[in-house]
């Protein structure tokens, strides 16, 4: 069981609150997870990255056990603490004014 | 008696204000999709509680919303527009390239005969169509595919496809607009478009006459003469008799003819409004005074309309998707302002009230005649 902690405004779309939890089989990544995530939501499809390219939004970052994960590749596998469920995978919104 | 409801979408979200025939004593409810951009909503005329919402932001991106129940629940649709072949390249604000990307929907206009389909105008240009209820959609490509898209550039609002006008005669028929680009119209059902911008005049394109390139506002048509087409220009008032083959201006007597908003009278095809903004480089009404100017010629003789508005230190602007009329006798006209107000006359615009005062700023106002 993987934990993802979304922002606000997502769980308010996927009409979820706290932590979202999903499974993944094989190796855990961040594609890995966020293929379940949207399966399990599909009203996040989209929100967090491209629907056709699978890139990341440029608004939105990932961080895992501390350290930033935007720039790492989604098929790089999570830390062992994500794979098990210690620690969540954070979903962030860039800080922005408006 | 019949009633009235009043979609609008703002920078925090949307609103849906309703009342009875008097107009009077408003209700409202919302924010739905709070902190979220809602660019516009609207109703299918076929039923009119199936309505569409643009809800986006730049974070996460489009998301469409639909309701079944007039705004009472929302589901979300499908989100995913994905343009037809290579996008290819249009002009950037500089002139160089710029690939076509994404970025929102700014306009649903129901089909006027299915309550399942739907066109939706985006950012970047472009129409999609829906005939599913929003689960999926298509691009009309003909229109990119005109030719003349890789001169279409953005305006200052970013390259969208505003206006969608479809001719209740013939369903073959539509309008569309773009900022900054023009008018364009098909008579094939949005297989192939042909720009239909002659008369217009832009001084600030290189080309004054050019066939692309102009930065329509908004488009208004009555639709007992769809033939007959007013426009606010990025300047000038403007209006077609021959479903946009050629343009004259109107403007006449306005103190300004810039702004953004233009609708048409539900009763008297001859009677049009605006809202004058003093200019491109100051959005806001001349001399802190908002005041609609209403024709009842069809253009060139216009009457300020200021009973009930600010007519002083107001300075607010008035987008070009955020006014509306209902069909009820004297005709009820509606608009919001990036302030937050939203204002209604309820005979034709001789007197105005605000409905709220402290909305998020309005992005478009909507409003369905109930029975």
């Amino acid at each position: 069981m993987i934990r993802v902690e979304l922002p606000a405004h997502l769980r308010t779309l996927a009409r979820v609150t706290g932590e979202v939890e999903v499974n993944v089989a094989g190796t855990a990544t961040v594609s890995a997870v966020l293929d379940a995530l949207e399966e399990r939501h599909p009203a996040l499809r989209g929100t967090i990255r491209d629907q056709v390219t699978h890139m990341r939004r440029p608004f939105v970052r990932f961080f895992v056990c501390g350290e930033d994960w935007s720039h790492e590749g989604a098929d790089v596998p999570l830390p062992d603490a994500v794979a098990r469920g210690d620690e969540p995978l954070l979903v962030v919104g860039a800080i922005a004014g408006g | 008696m019949s009633k009235v409801r009043v979609l609008v979408g703002t920078r925090k979200g949307a609103f849906t204000l309703t009342a009875d025939g008097k107009r009077e004593h408003w209700e409202i409810r919302g924010p739905h999709f709070a902190g979220w951009e809602i660019y516009h909503v609207k109703g299918s005329p076929v039923d009119p509680d199936r309505l569409y919402a643009s809800q986006s932001s730049g974070w996460f991106g489009q998301i469409v919303q639909s309701s079944h129940d007039g705004g009472q629940t929302w589901e979300p649709a499908g989100n995913k527009f994905v343009y037809d072949g290579v996008p290819g390249t249009h002009q950037w604000y500089d002139g160089t390239p710029h690939p076509w990307e994404f970025k929102r929907v700014w306009h649903f206009e129901p089909s006027l005969t299915d309550a399942d389909t739907v066109y939706a105008g985006v950012e970047d240009a472009a129409i999609f169509r829906s005939t599913d209820a929003g689960q999926t959609w298509q691009e009309l490509p003909g229109l990119r595919g005109h030719g003349s898209g890789p001169h279409w550039q953005p305006g200052a609002g970013g390259m969208c496809l505003h206006t969608i006008i479809l001719d209740p005669n013939d369903p073959q028929r539509m309008f569309i607009a773009i900022s900054a680009a023009g008018a364009f119209r098909t008579d094939d059902g949005g297989a192939t478009w042909r720009p239909i911008n002659r008369g217009l005049r832009s001084k600030q394109i290189p080309d004054e006459d050019a066939e692309v390139g102009h930065c329509v506002h908004r488009i208004a048509m009555h639709k007992q003469r769809p033939a007959v087409l007013f426009m606010q220009k990025h300047w000038d008032v403007m209006r077609s008799d021959n479903a946009g083959d050629s343009w004259t201006e109107v403007s006449g007597n306005l103190p300004t003819d810039f702004g953004f908003a233009i609708d048409v009278h539900a009763h008297e095809p001859e009677t049009i409004y605006v809202v004058p903004i003093k200019s491109d480089s100051e959005h806001f009404p001349l001399e802190g005074k908002l005041r609609v100017y209403r024709s009842r010629t069809g253009g060139n003789e216009w009457e300020p309309l200021t009973a009930g508005l600010p007519q002083r230190d107001c300075y607010v602007n008035v987008l070009r998707d955020a006014m509306a009329v209902d069909t009820l006798d004297g005709c009820g006209v509606y608009f919001g302002t990036t302030g937050g107000q939203l204002y209604v006359s309820s005979n034709a615009g001789d007197t105005w009230a605000p409905i709220v005062h402290d909305l998020p700023a309005v992005l478009s106002v909507e409003v369905q005649t109930l029975p």
